[in-house]
């Protein structure tokens, strides 16, 4: 009878890890569902807004970085619902992580290569680093508000983005040591571009600037530095809207 | 019976506490979110009275029979809910921002709504309730009623000129306090109970922490936004009618605001304090040690274009702030410098409180600093300049967002732009600096503008007279009082160059110069000057998605920019993020709209429908739609000539706050004076004596508003306090027949039907919730003009129905 008992109980034991590794996994499997269905919705987004993008279609390996990156481990819990609707969501401190759509445009519009070095001011979740990190091989991002920063880099750790380096502090200048960088998002914009951040690109290099209020990106800002060391910017819309159509 | 003088000042303090409470919450609303659901609060305000007219409609007898301790009950929940409800609504996790996103957002928007609207329902309740009680002498009760409003409306800009806004909600907790007490007292006898629990209340009040009532700050303000930074903090606060405004200091992150620099810059801003007005619009006081070159960042903005254009010996700046654009004219050596700021209290900030920290720049030999409003300080001199500037003067996102939709603003409009001219000397300059927005809507509007302000200055190209460029951040536009010249062009192409800007327009532009450093998918703002300077301008501007027609005086809205046929296609955009192109303000207003129609239709259409008998209406009785009409129209009317006057005044008086308190005390306490006076009137059996002030409203307002350019020349040439005392003298003959129409009403309906007077009140309720909003609907599309004319058209309807009223 007590062996029966012991067996029932390891049974019963058994059966509840059971279940608790396939509700994991069986969550793991819909949060895929569902970021494969995003993926889909913004590629369809992107070929709409060609015409402002100046592309026909998302990158390759931005929509690979989307699809493979778990943005439910980015977002507080209470939020995690919503991981994988196109919209922007809080991440408290009164911040927020963007809109998927806006995040995988500024990643396409910086064309990296897998050797590049890009830099991010403005960690917020991480989420960014995460999908900067599957582009280009060095990662570097700073965040001012530290217990944002701790917590990104420990989004970033259990996500398994260990190599992404990460830092508390004030972004506008930079990351002197590890400059000049290939690539730079600014996701925390100051009043203006900071000058040492220019400084910081190097020739033939691409910063993206989202500009506008928290849930509400206006338009982006592409600064490129030709070869000789010119600066340019691009102003992009992220939406396929014209102010003004046929002849006048 | 006649009420108590006690009772009367009782309803005339709850009707004060209850105005007072409706600016005040606009204030609290602009510091704890954003400042566009100021109609949201009118609207829900006037909600409280439409829901406090049915109930007592519907009630009355009962209620009526319980009339002393039910009015000193009201008080008092006037009393408590005014803080408490406040502080309750400031603890739901509203995000406007997220609205589009999150639909549980519009719930928690509803919740605000209902919480804040119960003080308002209170204190409907009680001048609802005397007004039946005392049915005989209703025009004493309205008297009381609008005198009271109008005592509100100055008390309120008294109180928060001395208080912070937090601490007045206890203020308006006692004011009911002593209106309970005051009627306890005096009014009925058997009241040491009531007057026990109104000290008790009181006591309450007095003795409750201050830090129990705190501002709970969206965290997605700009002033919470920068405290999350490391050594920030907030190191002083001033409050005044004009804003509450915070100092931050950063000790460990410099403050580097320095808005629209130039790709190419080098330079980095001094230290700074960061300065906010009403925890958003950051702009920076600089440490400035005297000398130029420290501050030279400030020529790599596109607003330091006419600097480079020729030496300039004198100019003005309006707009003046903390100071930035006076340190780019000192960068530049200019000698002469006056500057207009509205504000006194950032005034202050500069010249004494941080004046060693900026240089004791206010109180240079060569920089004269003005507290006045633009207009008003170059309608009071005759000075000329070589150029005005008119610097960036609302934040960005605020800006972009459509916040300022619907917020007149008078320094952008055809009259004001030839205005400014006039101030400019031969060859000098007019400079506007602005955010650049994609797609442009304040630009081309303001180029319609100043384009349109030429053309009625005889000027024959104002092609000619016009410079504009832009950065990634910024557009500057300059017209000259004169021909440019070639040598001007060249300067301008070599700023440009030098600064990574881009030309927007110089006479004899091509396109291929427009769209190099800041390249857009389109030049669009070259584009729109071409087509505004050419003869297809009409066109363009009926063709454009947005609205760019360009701002007048009975239109000065250049932030309103919506247009009915671009909605589809912004809501398919939605989905994508396109909710920056949602005019949010204007959309706002549209729903405040809605709602209050819908919230008429249940308290108005609803209890007329299932309880027509129990609202005292008797079977076969015709005379309740007349009525209807009647209040209904007098509702709006009331409102709309309020509405049109105040923005009228504030062009003669200048000062946006001292210009509404002087005109709608002014009308409140006369109206009342009106409604006192009506007595006499609806005595006689003459029936021209109840339509004596209907006419002479309409023929006021008409000789007013045909008239009003007239008068206001008139009046700029006198001096100050004679812009005031004219102002209050030509309002209050108008008010005072306004003050008529309601209690002549009334009283004759309490003569042939008194069980309807609730129901009257509400109905009066109810439009004026629909009024508020319409208002400035009309005066969005139609001008203020238009706005004046069809009230007068509401009072003729409410002439012809009056005569029906009085049929039993």
């Amino acid at each position: 009878m007590k062996r029966v008992k012991h067996l029932v109980f390891w049974l019963v034991v058994i059966g509840v890890v059971l279940l608790l590794f396939s509700s994991h996994v069986i969550a793991e499997d819909d949060f895929h569902r569902q970021r494969y269905a995003l993926v889909n919705i913004i590629k369809a987004e992107v070929r709409e807004t060609r015409e402002f993008l100046n592309q026909e279609s998302l990158d390759k390996q931005v929509s690979d970085a989307l699809e493979k990156v778990p943005r439910h481990e980015f977002v507080p819990d209470d939020e995690r619902p919503y991981a994988y609707l196109n919209r922007p969501l809080s991440i408290g401190f009164g911040q927020t992580i963007s809109q998927p759509y806006i995040v995988a445009i500024m990643t396409d519009l910086l064309k990296l290569k897998k050797t590049d070095r890009v830099l991010e001011v403005g960690t917020g979740s991480g989420y960014q680093a995460a999908i900067l990190a599957e582009l280009a091989d060095s990662v570097y991002t700073i965040e001012i508000i530290e217990p944002l920063a701790i917590r990104a880099a420990a989004n970033l750790k259990r996500a398994g983005y260990n190599a992404v380096h990460t830092r508390t502090g004030d972004g506008y200048y930079g990351w002197e040591e590890a400059a000049p960088f290939d690539g730079i998002v600014v996701t925390a914009v100051a009043s203006h571009i900071p000058p040492p951040l220019i400084k910081q690109l190097k020739p033939g290099g691409r910063m993206v600037i989202p500009v506008g209020a928290q849930f509400m990106t206006q338009y982006l800002v592409l600064v490129t530095k030709d070869v000789d060391g010119k600066v340019t910017a691009r102003q992009t819309l992220p939406v396929s809207f014209v102010p003004l159509t046929g002849k006048h | 019976m006649k009420p108590r003088l006690s009772l009367l000042a009782a309803v005339a303090i709850i009707s004060a506490s209850a105005l007072a409470y409706e600016v005040l919450l606009m204030r609290l609303f602009s510091i704890i979110q954003w400042h566009h659901f100021a109609y949201m609060i009118i609207s829900l305000a006037l909600l409280g009275y439409g829901i406090s007219g049915v109930i007592l409609a519907l009630n009355r007898e009962r209620l009526v029979q319980l009339f002393p301790p039910l009015i000193i009950t009201n008080m008092l929940l006037f009393s408590c809910s005014a803080p408490m409800c406040f502080l309750l609504a400031q603890h739901i996790p509203f995000n406007p921002a997220e609205m589009l996103w999150t639909p549980v957002q519009l719930l928690n928007l509803c919740g605000i709504y209902l919480i804040l609207a119960l003080p308002f329902f209170f204190a409907a309740n009680v001048v609802g309730l005397s007004l039946y009680h005392y049915k005989n002498q209703v025009s004493s009760i309205y008297a009381a009623d609008l005198s009271g409003a109008g005592i509100g409306s100055v008390g309120i800009i008294l109180l928060l000129s001395m208080l912070f806004p937090e601490k007045i909600l206890t203020a308006l907790m006692l004011s009911g306090v002593i209106a309970a007490l005051l009627v306890s007292i005096y009014a009925f006898h058997d009241s040491k109970r009531w007057a026990v629990l109104c000290v008790i209340i009181g006591l309450a009040a007095i003795l409750v922490p201050s830090g129990s009532i705190a501002l709970k700050i969206s965290p997605y303000k700009s002033l919470n936004q920068l405290l999350q930074v490391p050594g920030t903090k907030i190191i002083d606060r001033y409050s005044s009618p004009l804003g509450l405004i915070d100092v931050v200091k950063s000790e460990i992150t410099p403050l580097r605001h320095a808005p629209g620099l130039s790709l190419n810059a080098i330079a980095e801003p001094p230290e700074q304090l960061a300065v906010f007005t009403d925890a958003d619009n950051m702009t920076a006081i600089t440490r400035y040690n005297g000398k130029p070159e420290t501050v030279g960042y400030l020529d790599q903005t596109t607003s330091a274009l006419p600097f480079h254009l020729k030496q300039l010996s004198g100019i003005l700046i309006l707009g003046a702030g903390t100071g930035s654009d006076i340190l780019q004219a000192n960068y530049h050596a200019v000698n002469d410098i006056d500057a207009v700021e509205l504000n006194p209290q950032i005034v202050d900030l500069v010249q004494r409180k941080y004046a060693d920290f900026a240089g004791y720049l206010y109180s240079s030999a060569h920089v004269n600093i003005h507290i006045d409003e633009a207009r008003g300080y170059l309608a009071a001199t005759d000075k000329t300049y070589d150029l005005i500037n008119i610097p960036l003067l609302d934040a960005f996102g605020s800006s972009a967002a459509g916040l300022y939709s619907m917020a007149e603003n008078y320094l952008y409009t055809e009259q004001s732009i030839r205005e400014y001219l006039r101030h400019v000397r031969p060859n000098g300059y007019l400079s506007i600096t602005r955010w650049i927005k994609i797609p442009p809507r304040d630009e081309p509007k303001l180029l319609a503008t100043v384009i349109n302000a030429l053309k009625d200055a005889n000027v024959r190209q104002p092609g000619q007279r016009i410079l504009m460029i832009r950065g990634w951040q910024t557009s500057t536009l300059i017209a000259k009082n004169g021909i440019i010249s070639a040598e001007e062009i060249s300067r301008l192409k070599q700023f440009c160059d030098e600064r990574g800007f881009d030309p927007v327009y110089y006479p004899g532009i091509s396109e291929s110069e427009v769209n190099r450093f800041n390249v857009q998918q389109q030049p669009y703002l070259y584009q729109a000057a071409v087509a505004l300077l050419s003869d297809r301008s009409q066109a363009f501007i009926d063709a454009y998605k947005f609205n760019i027609e360009a701002a007048t005086d009975d239109k000065p809205y250049l932030f309103h920019f919506f247009k009915w046929r671009t909605l589809p296609e912004i809501l398919s955009l939605l989905g994508t993020g396109g909710s920056f192109l949602l005019e949010s303000g204007y959309l706002l207003l549209i729903a405040a709209l809605i709602q209050a129609i819908l919230a008429s239709l249940l308290l108005i259409a609803l209890p007329l429908w299932l309880w027509k008998s129990k609202l005292g209406i008797e079977p076969g009785s015709g005379n309740h739609l007349p009525m209807l009409v009647y209040f209904f129209c007098l509702g709006l009317g009331f409102l709309f000539i309020e509405i049109a006057f105040i923005q009228k005044f504030i062009l003669i008086l200048h000062h946006p706050l001292y210009a509404i308190t002087v005109v709608l005390s002014t009308f409140l306490l006369t109206a009342g004076a009106g409604s006192y006076f009506s007595t006499r009137l609806s005595q006689s059996a003459e029936k021209s004596a109840f339509m004596l002030p209907m006419a002479t409203i309409a023929l006021l307002s008409i000789v007013y508003s045909l008239g009003f350019e007239y008068i206001a020349g008139f009046l700029l040439k006198t001096g100050s306090l004679s812009h005031y005392l004219f102002s209050i003298v030509l309002i209050a003959p108008l008010g005072f027949c306004m003050g008529m129409p309601f209690p002549m009403a009334l009283a004759k309906i309490s003569q042939t039907n008194p069980a309807l007077i609730p129901w009257a009140w509400g109905i009066n309720g109810c439009a004026s919730v629909i009024s508020a909003i319409l208002a400035t609907l009309i005066a969005m599309q139609f001008g203020f003009t238009v706005l004046i004319f069809l009230a007068v058209v509401l009072y003729g309807i409410a002439a012809w129905c009056f005569p029906k009223l009085t049929q039993a």
